[in-house]
Formats: C-alpha cells, structure tokens, sequence
C-alpha cells in the first residue's frame, strides 16, 4: 500500500541530498521574491548561499502565525495574484485568520501528499468516501478530497451539519471510509444509535480522523462504537493543509512526506534544535511551496521525530501523535497541563461517556481546573457510594497524571457541547 | 414481594425536574412515591411509579441516565413506635438500611415505607416473621 515507491521508500541519503538541493531552492526563492524574508535574511547576515547542509537550516530566523497575521492578508506571497489558483484560510481556532494561496504546482503537490497518506491506511479506488469536514476556507475538506480523487476512491462531499442526512447517505452508499474530526465521529455515531436503522446498515470500515488531536485512547473508542479502522493525519493550514504526515497501517507514527518538507524539533523556550528522537515544538519548512512559502515555520505543536525505518517499508521519518499545541498548553497553578492528558486519562474510565470539557477560573490568586464528564452508567444509581467511588476515582487518575486537584463534575449525557468541526473543550475563564 | 424502583441521575439545573417530570407525563406515568437525595452538582430522584417498564424506556429515550432496583415496601400502622418496630427488626438482624423513604395513606391510617437494604431476601423474612406486612408491587403501582 505505497503510492509513490520511489519517494517513500528512497535510500536516506538521497531523501536527504534531494532535501538539500530543495532547501536551497526555497532560501534563495523567499529571499528574492519575497521582502519579508529578504529582510529578516539582511538582518540576520544569512545570504542564501551559506546553505550548504541541511543543518545549516538553524541559522534561519523561525516564521511564525503572527509574522503571517501582520502581512495579511498576500503580503507573504511570492507570485503574483494570477499565478494563485486557490486560496485557503485558518480555520481561526486561536485569533485571526492566516491566508494561504496555491498556484497549480502547489495544488499539485498537495493532492499527491494527501493520496499519499489515503493511500497508505487502505484507502483506494473502492473506497467510498464521506468527506464530513466542513467545506470553505477550511484546508481540511478541499485537501482530502482532491487526494482520494487522486487515486481513484469516489468522494462523497457531505460537507459538515445535518447528521441525519449524512447518515441517510452512509447507508444508501455503503460508505465505507469517514473523513471527519475524531469529535464528529463519535457525535455521529450518537446520532446513528437513535436514527433507528440497525447499526451494521452502516459500513464504515476505516476512518481517516484528523484537523484535531485525537489521543489513542479516545481512538480505541471510535473504533469500538463503529467498528473501523481509525487512522491519524496531520497538516495545518499555513503548511499547506493536511498532508504533512499520515499512519500507515502499522501506526506506530505518522510518516512525514520529506520530500515536501523538511521538520525539526526545536526547544520552544530556547529556540535550539533538539537531539534527533527529542521532544519538542515541530518546525516545518516546506521544500516545494511556490505560492506562499515559509522558512522555518513555527507549528506550536509538540511532538517528536524518529528517522528509524518503519516495518512498512517506508524510510520516512515518522513523527509522534502530536502531544499537544503548546498554545493549547493551559498553565494551572504553575503546572503545564494538556487536555491531551487529561483526554486519556478520561478515555480509559468505564461508566462515562466520551465527551468532556475543561474550565479553568481564577478564585483569587489560585487557579481550579474542572473536568466535567458524562455519567452514563445507570447501574451505580443505586449507591451513592459507588458514584462516589467513580468521582474519586477520576480525580486521584487525575491527580497521578497533572499532578494538581482537579474538580470532577458528573453531568447527564449530552449536556456537554458536540462539536462538528475543531472541539472547543476548554473553556479558561481566567481572563474574565 | 419486591418492587421496581427508578433512580435517575439529575444534574442540579433549573427546570430539570420539570424535564423529567414532564417525559413522564407524556407518557401518561403515574408516580407513587418519590425522593430526591442531592449533592451540590447532581442529585438522584428515585420513584416508584405504576408502569417502570415505559417510564425505564421513555427516560432513556431521551438520554437520561437512569436503573431499575428492587425495593421493598411495607405498610405499618400511623401509629408512634411502628416504623421503630420495624427498623428496629432489621438492627436485630444485622441487616443495613442503604436509603428509605415513607410516605401517608391517609385513608387507611397507614404509612409505607420504602427500603433498599442489602439482602432483600432476608430483610423480607425477617419482617415477615416480625409481624411486619409487606406490599406486593400491583398493590404500590394501583395504590
């Protein structure tokens, strides 16, 4: 299940000479295309030409959000608007929104990573595929489906919202591939228990989840509840959308298209390129970009990178399930907490329901955090001790893994908010 | 001997024991007895109504989380010293009171209590044996 043998599988060394001769591509086109860079590379006294290895990339400055924020909405760009043919925008989770433009090569490129990861979790042309990501701005939708209509599966554009017909379409198209959120699928699967159409009408068999982060944990889950093969890719707008990296059936990481891109993982306090197999904020320059290119672009994600060969054959680097956005990260009474972790711990306690928020407030100078859960098994109604044994129970889980007092709030099923697009579940209400 | 309690899980939110009460009603539930134990967040309202198997489908229905227990109830005289007499029996016997509730018939000069305890089996005995009457579940559901 390789789409493109030669690049998934080419000896290191020639991954890595063709990233050198890509990179220096890249330095030389932002320098003389773009002022931004042209000034930010003065400043630094970096010219284009002291490139001359691959690790020569640290002498760089780092791109990030706001430095895209303040050209908005092209002033990044590096072709002229008649060579764009798309543009795309964040989907805005943390303040205003960036733009990205691609001109054909870019989308090009983009389809080909995109069929790349489809392809490597079983997706192909038998594949029927409901792409339920809100169709728009948002890179995620428009990404996957000019992927899967790269080799061949039939895509089935539901777009998000009114589950109920997305389901209707499940059914009578024996759909057996969902492009969602992680959050949705489990919504819809709520939705389908109460349809009234017996659960094995649906055929879903492998689900390509991502635009947020989903802890194994809470894969297991949506495994269970319908029954498919539940995979992770990754991308985010300003790198071009997703295909960035993508499983493979092994899942034992996410393989990183390198010929596109080339990742580190660098200290987010310091700044400095860290050990290969350390953990760390990824930074992505991608290797190919001709509408709006980026060096050393800051993603706030943690995660770590293994160079390892995988069992599948691929020789690409293969990064981990991001940990979390170090802009997610919320600092509770000085403690860095991420709803990734608390996530897991939640997933692995029976008797309440997947679904959860967080809020955070300030009393005073001291900061709570409160985790309110779903409770969703009737048998422990008869004893209070045993709702009281539950409660305990999540908060000493709780307290081993963040190491703070967490209130825990048991509340009725779905009281909690369902989300169709990104899940908002923290609420901090520090600020208020 | 025993009867169908309901207990369901309700978050402490203005207008939720309308909610519920009002699914029943729809449902043309009638209910016998009922009490609500709370904590800050949640309580739990526990009901003996005539007809648990619709009211059990119905609650669920609309996501609630709710359980089926057996109970007993048992009907002594409005009197002072009988509800003594009958607690009293089960102290004697070793066997605990998790939760109970009573409520007034009354008509009869009766009162009946409602008892979730341990052993059901020998809580029953023990009262029998004691003098103490015990309801069957068609008489609670058409009290």
């Amino acid at each position: 299940m390789i789409w493109n043998r030669e690049m998934e599988t080419m000896k290191r060394s020639d991954l890595q000479a063709l990233q050198l001769e890509r990179l220096k591509w890249v330095v030389n086109y932002c320098y003389e295309r773009v002022p931004y860079y042209r000034d930010k590379l003065d400043k630094a006294r970096v010219k284009p030409d002291k490139i001359k290895t691959l690790s020569d990339i640290k002498y760089i400055p780092f791109t990030t959000k706001d430095d895209l924020r303040d050209n908005y909405p092209f002033g990044l760009f590096a072709v002229p608007m008649k060579e764009i043919v798309r543009v795309h925008a964040s989907s805005g989770t943390t303040g205003k929104p960036t733009v990205v433009g691609y001109t054909k090569n870019d989308l090009n490129n983009w389809a080909e990573m995109v069929a790349r990861i489809a392809y490597a979790v079983g997706a192909n042309s038998d594949s029927i595929v409901q792409i339920a990501f809100g169709y728009g701005m948002f890179t995620g939708a428009l990404g996957l489906h000019y992927g899967l209509e790269k080799i061949g599966a039939t895509v089935v554009p539901t777009s998000t919202g009114n589950s109920e017909r997305q389901l209707m379409f499940m059914r009578d198209f024996k759909t057996n591939t969902l492009v969602s959120t992680p959050s949705y699928a489990l919504y819809l699967y709520e939705v389908a228990k109460e349809a009234g159409f017996p659960l094995d009408s649906y055929n879903l068999k492998l689900g390509l989840l991502g635009s947020e982060g989903c802890t194994p944990e809470m894969r297991d889950q949506i495994e269970k509840t319908w029954g498919m093969f539940v995979t992770d890719n990754y991308g985010l707008s300003e790198t071009g959308g997703p295909g960035l990296s993508g499983e493979c059936v092994e899942r034992d990481g996410l393989h990183i298209c390198e010929d596109f891109f080339l990742c580190e993982i660098i200290d987010p306090d310091t700044g400095e390129v860290l050990e290969p197999g350390s953990t760390g904020e990824l930074v992505v320059t991608p290797l190919t970009k001709e509408g709006i290119p980026l060096l050393r672009y800051r993603t706030r994600d943690i995660t770590r990178i293994t160079y390892e060969p995988c069992r599948c054959g691929r020789t690409t680097a293969r990064m981990d399930k991001i940990k979390g956005r170090s802009d997610d990260m919320l600092i509770i009474k000085g403690v860095n907490v991420f709803p990734s972790q608390i996530e897991s711990v939640l997933m692995g306690i029976k008797s309440i329901g997947p679904h959860y928020q967080l809020v955070v407030r300030r009393k005073g100078y001291m900061d709570t955090l409160e985790v309110k859960v779903e409770l969703t098994d009737g048998s422990l109604l008869d004893r209070y001790s045993e709702i009281e044994s539950l409660h305990n129970n999540i908060k000493q889980r709780l307290k081993a893994v963040l190491g703070l007092d967490a209130k825990v709030t048991l509340v009725e099923p779905k009281s909690l908010e369902r989300f169709q697009g990104k899940a908002k579940r923290v609420l901090d209400l520090r600020n208020q | 001997m025993l009867i169908e309690q309901l207990s369901i899980f309700v978050e402490n939110k203005k207008g939720r024991l309308a909610e519920v009460t009002g699914i029943l009603a729809k449902h043309n539930v009638d209910i016998r007895a009922l009490c609500i134990a709370d904590t800050t967040d949640y309580g739990i309202l526990r009901l003996i109504v005539d007809k648990p198997g619709v009211a059990v489908e119905c609650l669920k229905e609309e996501g609630l989380t709710v359980s089926l227990t057996k109970v007993i109830a048992i009907a002594i005289p409005d009197t002072p010293g009988s509800l003594y007499k009958a607690v009293d029996l089960l102290a004697k016997h070793d066997i605990a009171v998790e939760y109970m509730y009573a409520f007034l018939n009354p008509k009869k000069d009766t009162a009946f209590v409602i008892l979730r305890v341990e052993d059901n089996e020998k809580a029953i005995k023990v009262l029998t044996d004691g003098g103490v009457a015990l309801m069957k579940s068609e008489e609670m559901y058409t009290l």
